[in-house]
């Protein structure tokens, strides 16, 4: 249970931004708004008054909330200095378009940065604020959050609106089922392998300042207490000489998504020959659930930790994917698969000498066996919304009519380490058309059908079959286009008044 | 089986000709980080036995880390190594590579010092040859005409299951396999295939693998008892070495890292170039050359076909000491990125990689040698990107082709050429399709 030596101390929700710790599934109106700093006084001033909702719990809920969020170019902006920016990681530095970095995340062809309404070199937001509200409250909470120094403190870029599709994402599917149970209470132990699945997920993870999942703590900025809003922040855990701008804070990777849904369901429907229900299934395939969210492969007995105690969430989540070693069930290469392998340090659970044998590589020898990576150290929480109007499956197969509006995920996730966490899980397992022993395809949801050097064909689906010859359904076209992203760091809230008071002594 | 052999030259340059030689080199490539295979100077392609090749200019930036131990800081010359990975008999090679190549080679290696017009080219490379410390080979014997037949084979499969999808389907997986078997001798008899049977082994490396197999675990045994008094007080030393050696972890300059980015991720696989300095004094020096050999011994005679432990994205790699064992390089050819190269490094076989690399100035602290080191994977992975240089030059025989892929297909291959299958086997057979 963590390190004797070292002080773990409680989380301080108080100090934490609610979007860690609520998804604000009830506040179902929600906008966010990429702002410029025009006048740096004027932000600062705005940013130490600004009511951010923070992660504690309250009963009632509160109807409403605004979190904050800053890349680097606002934290710049508003005067943190470059010794203090230096801490915080490259991807966030350096930015979600740097050249060689997009190539890794598959933003390249018709996703590439230059093609993106925002977020590219000429439009970095500075930072973010999002609103959520009960329903008809939105309006409202904007107009009264943002108060009188707003617009002599920012220029607003842009609106990115949010729709309430009630759990659905656009494609039609039941989103957001599995999500990592955060382990707030730090009783986790990280430190021996783990051979059993589990949902918990270290709280370093996901919030800077604490142990992750190496049962390290992650890389950000530390400064010394030499000025009056330096010492208001808190001491770092590993470093107590030290003050944490990280802590209690994470980084927020924005996406924004657009879903052709017509073309999923018509080529869906076209290599189903028709039939609606066949389409259902290819549809359920691809994802690797039913549009209602089962499972494809059935519930396991033994709980899962992390998973629970709602039957619902046990009925759809109680599951991994080591009863199904031929993909006969799931296909390898279906969505959720890839997101979330559910597999462990080990394939095949050892234990005393089988661990040995297994490290030392004579355990299972099947072309398939272990060939992925912990998944344990590529969690993401996601925190995305649906933007455009509904358009139901059964709809979608109608042509497009003139004007026929943007659909798709406002894609929001947070994590502690950006490269191992939502970078690698994007090319390793999302963009990559090798993942898992697969050849020739990529994400069927949100995969680009980009050709590398030496493989021309990168579109093609498969679906393994125990005892006969696979399904490989192939000219996927590319279902999403990324219309826009960016790298934001979430702090807490004692950093987020450090920010606006940044320079003061 | 024809098996793989490989050759490092290591020239050092001569000074006012190094801007000349990175010209070359880089004239070589057709993009960043992407060869061109047919270029003037070495058109690879036409080497139809070489996997994979590499020019590199080990320029170390660390040199300076020996100050921590209160050393001078050494001046090295500045080198170019030339490596490659082939099938066969390296003499053959060179003698094939010298005759194709000889002009654009003697270009290059001009930019040498003591490399004149009247230098005999095979001699020079001999005798500037590094040797190999620890070598890993993918798969023993898979040559790159094998691979290339292979990966052909996987293709008229593709196709040929792609166009007959309704005959096929659904029909049980023996009928399947013999239907495909009938497809492929058809395809061969025709001369749209070719599977070429595997050249006998040469009995010469026969006998030295041999005596390599047992040789070494007998000269272990006999030191054994030497082992067993020294060990206690090696061990001792080691520890009290472990527990103060500094760690030199900082991230790297980002100029440094997106120069290194910009030539990785053209292909599905990278390669990967790490020079440091080793820590002073002969534990050190003693406990890396002991692991290595035992590295080497295993890549050699005990791990799996496609694994080197549980990794399974490496094609080829190797350790070189350089300037008396003071210094040491490490070169790989692997799949995916970087990133997810040091994942796999990390948490499929961080014991290993602490054993080796914690032996180098400024790794991450070890506990026992095995334990902790890479564990803590931020620092790690700082250490390593401060090591890694940017390699000028990048040849792989075959794009687009994992490790797994080419797995994969030898699997196809070798199921299509056995004489009996169990029913298991044969539904792990289809499963390859």
């Amino acid at each position: 249970m963590g390190r004797p030596s070292m002080k773990q101390s409680e989380v301080d929700y108080s100090d934490v931004q609610g979007l860690v710790r609520f998804g604000y599934g009830k506040m179902k109106e929600a906008s966010y708004v990429h702002l410029r700093v025009k006048d740096v006084t004027a932000a600062r001033g705005w940013l130490r008054n600004a009511p951010v909702s923070s992660a504690v719990a309250t009963t009632p809920p509160p109807p409403s909330a605004m979190q904050v969020a800053f890349t680097a170019a606002g934290l710049e902006a508003l005067g943190v200095p470059p010794s203090v920016l230096a801490g915080f990681s490259p991807e966030f530095l350096t930015g979600m378009t740097e050249e060689n970095r997009a190539r890794r995340l598959g933003d390249v062809g018709s996703n590439a940065p230059s093609q993106w309404e925002w977020g590219n070199a000429t439009s970095v937001p500075h930072l973010m604020v999002m609103f959520f509200a009960e329903p008809g409250r939105l309006q409202a909470f904007m107009q009264n959050s943002k108060g009188n120094a707003w617009n002599a403190a920012f220029e607003e870029q842009r609106w990115l609106g949010t729709a309430d599709l009630d759990g659905i994402e656009p494609f039609g599917f039941t989103d957001g089922i599995s999500q990592p149970q955060i382990d707030w209470e730090r009783q986790r132990n990280v430190t021996r392998p783990q051979i059993d699945y589990s949902n918990v997920v270290a709280l370093g993870e996901f919030l800077l300042g604490y142990s992750n999942e190496y049962d390290k703590y992650t890389d950000r900025p530390l400064i010394d207490a030499d000025s009056a809003s330096a010492r208001r922040l808190l001491a770092a855990e590993d470093a107590p000489e030290k003050k944490d701008i990280g802590r209690n804070g994470t980084y927020l990777v924005m996406r924004q998504l657009r879903q052709d849904v017509r073309s999923f369901w018509q080529f869906v429907n076209r290599r189903a020959g028709g039939n609606s229900a066949e389409a259902d299934k290819l549809g359920a395939a691809f994802v690797g659930r039913t549009r209602a969210g089962d499972p494809l492969v059935p519930m396991q007995e033994q709980p899962i930790p992390g998973i629970g105690p709602d039957p619902e969430q046990i009925r759809q989540n109680q599951f991994t994917f080591a009863k199904d070693p031929m993909g006969a069930g799931c296909p390898f290469g279906a969505h959720v698969r890839r997101e979330n392998p559910r597999n462990t340090d080990y394939p095949g659970r050892p234990t005393g000498l089988a661990k040995l044998i297994t490290m030392l590589g004579f355990g299972p020898s099947g072309f398939r066996d272990d060939l992925m990576s912990s998944v344990r150290f590529h969690r993401i929480l996601r925190r995305g919304r649906e933007y455009g109007p509904e358009l139901l499956p059964e709809n979608a197969l109608a042509p497009a009519p003139p004007n026929d509006p943007e659909r798709g995920l406002q894609f929001i996730c947070l994590n502690a380490n950006i490269s191992r966490q939502f970078e690698f899980l994007q090319n390793a397992w999302t963009v990559n058309t090798k993942f898992s022993g697969l050849t020739g395809e990529s994400d069927p949801l949100i995969g680009n059908r980009e050709a590398i050097p030496g493989c021309p064909v990168t579109d093609d689906f498969t679906m393994q079959k125990d005892g006969s010859l696979r399904r490989r359904v192939s000219g996927l076209p590319q279902f999403i286009t990324v219309r826009g992203g960016a790298y934001f760091f979430l702090p807490g809230l004692r950093a987020l008044r450090y920010f606006a008071g940044a320079g003061d002594t | 089986m024809t098996p793989q052999a490989n050759f490092m030259v290591l020239a050092a340059i001569d000074p006012p000709r190094e801007t000349a030689l990175r010209g070359l080199l880089a004239s070589m490539n057709g993009a960043p980080g992407r060869v061109n295979a047919a270029n003037a100077l070495i058109p690879f392609a036409q080497f139809d036995t070489l996997h994979f090749a590499r020019f590199v200019i080990l320029d170390d930036k660390t040199l300076e880390d020996v100050r921590v131990y209160g050393l001078p800081v050494r001046t090295y010359p500045l080198y170019l190594a030339f490596l490659g990975d082939i099938d066969g008999d390296l003499d053959a090679f060179l003698g094939k590579l010298v005759k194709r190549a000889e002009k654009g080679l003697r270009s290059i290696f001009s930019c040498c010092a003591g490399f004149t017009s009247d230098t005999d080219l095979v001699e020079w490379m001999k005798r500037n040859s590094a040797p190999v410390i620890a070598n890993y080979v993918n798969c023993r014997g898979r040559t790159v005409r094998r691979i290339r037949e292979e990966a052909a084979l996987k293709k008229a499969l593709e196709e040929h299951l792609q166009s007959h999808a309704p005959a096929l389907t659904g029909i049980p997986p023996r009928e399947l396999f013999s239907k495909l078997q009938q497809f492929v001798n058809a395809e061969k008899s025709a001369g749209r295939l070719t599977l070429s049977d595997e050249s006998p082994t040469p009995i010469g490396w026969w006998i030295k693998n041999a005596l390599h197999l047992v040789g070494v675990p007998l000269l272990f045994l006999l030191a054994l008892p030497l082992l067993i008094v020294i060990a206690p007080i090696f061990l001792i030393l080691l520890r009290r070495k472990e527990k103060t050696d500094p760690e030199l972890c900082w991230r790297v300059d980002q100029a440094y890292s997106d120069a290194l980015s910009l030539l990785e991720d053209r292909d599905v696989t990278n390669q990967f170039t790490a020079l440091a300095s080793r820590k002073p004094g002969f534990v050190r020096l003693w406990t890396l050359i002991g692991i290595l050999a035992g590295v080497d011994y295993a890549a050699r005679h005990l791990v799996r076909p496609g694994r080197l432990g549980r990794i399974r994205t490496i094609h080829f790699a190797r350790w070189v000491l350089l300037d008396g064992k003071k210094r040491g390089t490490f070169f790989s050819n692997y799949d995916g990125t970087v990133e997810a190269y040091m994942d796999d490094f990390i948490n499929k076989a961080g014991f290993g990689l602490n054993a080796i690399f914690c032996n180098a100035i400024g790794y991450p602290r070890t506990n026992w040698l095995f334990r902790d080191g890479c564990a803590d994977e931020q620092k790690y992975r700082n250490f390593l990107r401060r090591h890694t240089l940017p390699t000028q030059v990048w040849y792989k025989a075959y794009p687009g082709l994992t490790a797994i892929d080419l797995e994969r297909n030898r699997r196809i291959r070798e199921g299509l050429e056995s004489s009996s299958m169990s029913e298991q086997e044969t539904r792990e057979w289809v499963a390859l399709l």
